[in-house]
Formats: C-alpha cells, sequence, structure tokens
C-alpha cells in the first residue's frame, strides 16, 4: 500500500510504473504532469514525507508505505491552498502546465529553509537560518521550469505567500 | 522498459545475497538508472532496493566521519560537521542537479551514476563506445563542447558528471564496498577508471559488489575549503569546469593543499601535480599560476572544448587566490 493524499492506495504489481504514471494513470489523479520524463523540468513533483521529489523519476513501488502529497491533495477548486491563490493573483502562470509542479516544489521547499538546508547561493554555509531572499528563492527553484517565462510572477507568488520580507 | 523483478534488501547480507544474481542491479534514489531504463540502454532483470540500508552520518574515533550509502545527498549537505569540516562537500553537493534530485539521489548511487553524454543516450542515431564498444565514438566529430580534457582516449571523451565526486576526490575519501567475498575499501581517486578502451568500464567494482559508505578522513585544512562551479546556467546544468580546494597557509606560504578537478575527465580529477608544485610554495597568483599550467598540460583538446583550457586553469588560479585571502 501507499498512501495518497491520506488515503491508503495498493501499489501497482508491475514494478516498472513510475510514480508519475502511477498517480496519473491509475488512479486518476492527473494534477502531477508529465513534462519531459526524463528529470529535468520538474513538472512531475510531488511530496513524499514533506520532501519533494521527482515522480517520473521514481518507480511506485519505491514508495510503499509512504505519504504522498499531489497538488490535489494541497487545495480544492473550492478550497485553494493560499499558494494556488497567490499565483493566480501574481500571475504565476500562463498556460499552466508546470504550476503543480511548482506549487508542490515550493512547498518542499519553504520545509527545506525552515529546517536550515544551505544552498548554492548561501553564502555562509556554517549559518543555522537562511534568510530567504529571491536570490535564494530562484535558486532553489531552479528545478521547475516555465516554458512560459511566468518566472516573476511565480517568485512574487511564493514570496508572498512564505515570507515577510523579502530583501532584493 | 524491458521486465524486472524489484526486490528491497532487508540488511547488508540480504542485498549480497540478492546481488549476486545475474543482470542484477542495486538501486538507490533511481535517478540515473530509472532513466537510462526507460531510454533502454541499461536493462537489468532485477532491480534490489538498497536505499534501506545505513544512512547514518557518524563521527569515527580517528575524528573522520562515515556516510552510509544510502544517505540521500540533501542529508549530508545539511549536515552540520559536514558544513563545518569539509565545507567543500556541502557547497559541490548543493551545486549539482536540483533539490528534488538531491532529496532522492543516495550517495552511493551519486558515485554510480554513468560517465555520460547525448550520443551515450541517442541509442538510436548515433554510435558509443560506451553503449556498444567497438562501435565508435560520434561525440570525437561531433557536439563535443562539453566533453573532456584530460585522461581521454579514442575511445570515449565523455565526463563524470558528479559534483559531489570531486570534493570527495579532494578530502582523500575512501568507498567501503562489500561483495560475496567479503570487504575491500579502495581511495575514491582509484573507484573509478578512465575510458582507455574499455569506456564501459567505469569502476573498479566486481560483479555484485556493493558500496556501503564513504569515510571521510579527519582533515583539519578542509575547514578551509570551498567549490567552485562553472557551468552554462546559472544553476542546473552540468559543470563545464569545477575546482574543489583546500587550503593550509602558514606565513604566506602553502603547507599544504587538496585540489581536484570536475568537468574535464572521464572521472573525478585530482590535481596532485599543482598539489606537489604549490606544496610550501609562497600563496601568491604566479604560483598558482605556474601550478594550474602544469596541471593543464597534458591536456587534449578538440576543437569545440579547447576553451575549457584555459576556462580550467583560470579556475584554479581564482579559487585558490580566493581562499588564500585572509578571512577566508
Amino acid at each position: 500500500m501507499i498512501i495518497v493524499n491520506g488515503a491508503e492506495v495498493p501499489l501497482p504489481e508491475d514494478p516498472r510504473v513510475s510514480l508519475l504514471d502511477f498517480l496519473r494513470e491509475h488512479i486518476g489523479l492527473t494534477g502531477s504532469k508529465k513534462g519531459c520524463n526524463q528529470g529535468a523540468c520538474g513538472a512531475c513533483t510531488v511530496l513524499v514525507d514533506h520532501q519533494r521529489i521527482l515522480s517520473c523519476l521514481a518507480l511506485a513501488v519505491q514508495y510503499e508505505g509512504r505519504e504522498i502529497t499531489t497538488i490535489e491533495g494541497l487545495g480544492t477548486a473550492d478550497a485553494l491552498h493560499p499558494l494556488q491563490q497567490a499565483f493566480i493573483e501574481h500571475d504565476g502562470f500562463q498556460c499552466g502546465y508546470c504550476t503543480p509542479g511548482q506549487i508542490c516544489s515550493a512547498i518542499g521547499m519553504v520545509e527545506e529553509v525552515r529546517r536550515g538546508v544551505p544552498s548554492h547561493v548561501t553564502r555562509d554555509i556554517e549559518a543555522d537560518a537562511v534568510e530567504l531572499t529571491r536570490d535564494e528563492l530562484r535558486e532553489r527553484m531552479s528545478g521547475n521550469l516555465c516554458r512560459c517565462g511566468a518566472y516573476n510572477g511565480i517568485v512574487e507568488a511564493i514570496a508572498g505567500t512564505f515570507v515577510e520580507q523579502v530583501s532584493e | 522498459m524491458t521486465p524486472f523483478v524489484y526486490s528491497r534488501a532487508a540488511d547488508l547480507a540480504d542485498a549480497i545475497r540478492q546481488g549476486a544474481g545475474e543482470h542484477t542491479r542495486y538501486l538507490g534514489g533511481g535517478t540515473n538508472l530509472v532513466d537510462l531504463m526507460r531510454e533502454g540502454i541499461e536493462r537489468p532483470s532485477a532491480l534490489v532496493d538498497v536505499t534501506g540500508l545505513s544512512a547514518d552520518i557518524v563521527e569515527l574515533l580517528t575524528g573522520g566521519l562515515l556516510i552510509g550509502s544510502a544517505a540521500r545527498n540533501t542529508a549530508v549537505a545539511e549536515h552540520r560537521l559536514i558544513r563545518t569540516r569539509y565545507p567543500m562537500l556541502s557547497r559541490a553537493i548543493l551545486a549539482g542537479a536540483s533539490a528534488q534530485i538531491r532529496n532522492m539521489a543516495t550517495v552511493g548511487g551519486n558515485l554510480l551514476q554513468r560517465t555520460r553524454c547525448v550520443y551515450f543516450y541517442d541509442d538510436e542515431g548515433s554510435r558509443c563506445n560506451k553503449r556498444q564498444p567497438g562501435q565508435g565514438c560520434d561525440a570525437v566529430d561531433g557536439f563535443h563542447r562539453n566533453h573532456a580534457i584530460l585522461g581521454t582516449s579514442s575511445h570515449c571523451i565523455a565526463t563524470h558528471p558528479s559534483d559531489m565526486c570531486v570534493a570527495l576526490a579532494a578530502l582523500g575519501a575512501v568507498v567501503h564496498l562489500t561483495g560475496g567475498s567479503g570487504e575491500r575499501s579502495i581511495p575514491l581517486t582509484e573507484f573509478h577508471r578512465l575510458p582507455s578502451d574499455r569506456p564501459d568500464l567505469e569502476t573498479v567494482l566486481q560483479p555484485g559488489e556493493l558500496i556501503t559508505a564513504i569515510e571521510l578522513p579527519p582533515l583539519p585544512l578542509a575547514a578551509r575549503s570551498t567549490y567552485r562551479k562553472v557551468r552554462d546556467r546559472a544553476s542546473y546544468a552540468f559543470a563545464l569546469v569545477s575546482v574543489a580546494a583546500s587550503l593550509e597557509l602558514e606565513d604566506g606560504r602553502i603547507r599544504d593543499i587538496r585540489l581536484a578537478l570536475g568537468g574535464v575527465a572521464h572521472k573525478p580529477w585530482r590535481a596532485w601535480k599543482a598539489e606537489a608544485m604549490l606544496r610550501d610554495a609562497p600563496a601568491m597568483r604566479a604560483a598558482f599560476e605556474d601550478a594550474a599550467h602544469a596541471e593543464l598540460a597534458d591536456a587534449k583538446p578538440l576543437q569545440a572544448n579547447a576553451f575549457k583550457v584555459e576556462l580550467a586553469r583560470r579556475t584554479i588560479t581564482a579559487v585558490l587566490a580566493e581562499l588564500s585571502e585572509p578571512g577566508t
């Protein structure tokens, strides 16, 4: 069994099924998107036990007993997650295809920042706390591509939701 | 993807027993292996998931650290003792891949990701000696801007893409292995192979052998260390050239040094020559330049990657100059 958005679901019998195909094709959760299917675009990002991973490079069977959260588990059309609302307000998308991955990734990213995980642009690698500047935010979200180029809106939506004051 | 049997190793002994099977591969985070299986380039008949084995990072009595091979890349990069004692290792990991991939990828899997290039992936359209020994290499006369300049052969010019391994090479890390005939340990710098006429063989691992841990030796000078990666994009791209370096200075002279390069060879490249020249030399720009020049003297670039020779020299010089400034 695997737990998807709080519900227990049986795993696929064929170990070749990726976590992404399992979510989309086997249990009908088509919010997670298949962009490149080779780990380059981030559109398939989901949370496993609150950590962001790429579901296209994951075999579903590897995640037995783990808790998966997809965009469907974060908000609904009637009750949007605050970050979904912020993406609308800040024009964080155009076509919307990368958006579920962007949002799952941002939620995982904020958890990493709270834990004090440094990034490539963190000046003091020994510091306990990370200040989520826009440079930090862009670097930490670099695994999620947006071919419409809505990056400025994406950064503003994430900053507006999770950062009280973001320094330039 | 060709069919395979999946199983999870209950413990180390179980992993070794299962890993002895024919066409069996160990599975870590899957970020490279699953991708290559989907492309039909890797075709194992069985996968043994070893992510349940040791992921602990423990301090040894020697003062070094032992990192279980199932530790995720993120866990290593964020570990307090690694950030303070071996900052180049944290920086190298954080310069690699994306956050999602670092959350998935294990340390053992990072070592065993394939040395690769676009022609290796192009199963239907290109020749590749790594995919099919003896077939020929289309990179030599093709797009090879990203390819190797050191330790190359006419058979293969692909580079090992790991950032983490460049830092491990500089730090003198030791790879712990267990196989059917017991345990052994080898320096990371001797773990990966140069291509010679068998680019399909990338490491000295024996069939069924498993990486169980990476040991970092106690190395006080590593507290003053860094990693610089030069790439085409600001983030999420392989290195054109990267440098892992550590310096111990005394009265303006270099008492000890560790230096390794990435993006330039079929394996992480420890700069032994430059290190030997700089040990006990004055910590001055001219000395850094001479050493960088000597390290790159044997480079054999091709037309489109010749720029890497100068880029490597300048990056080595810049990183060592930065490390020799007071307060770093």
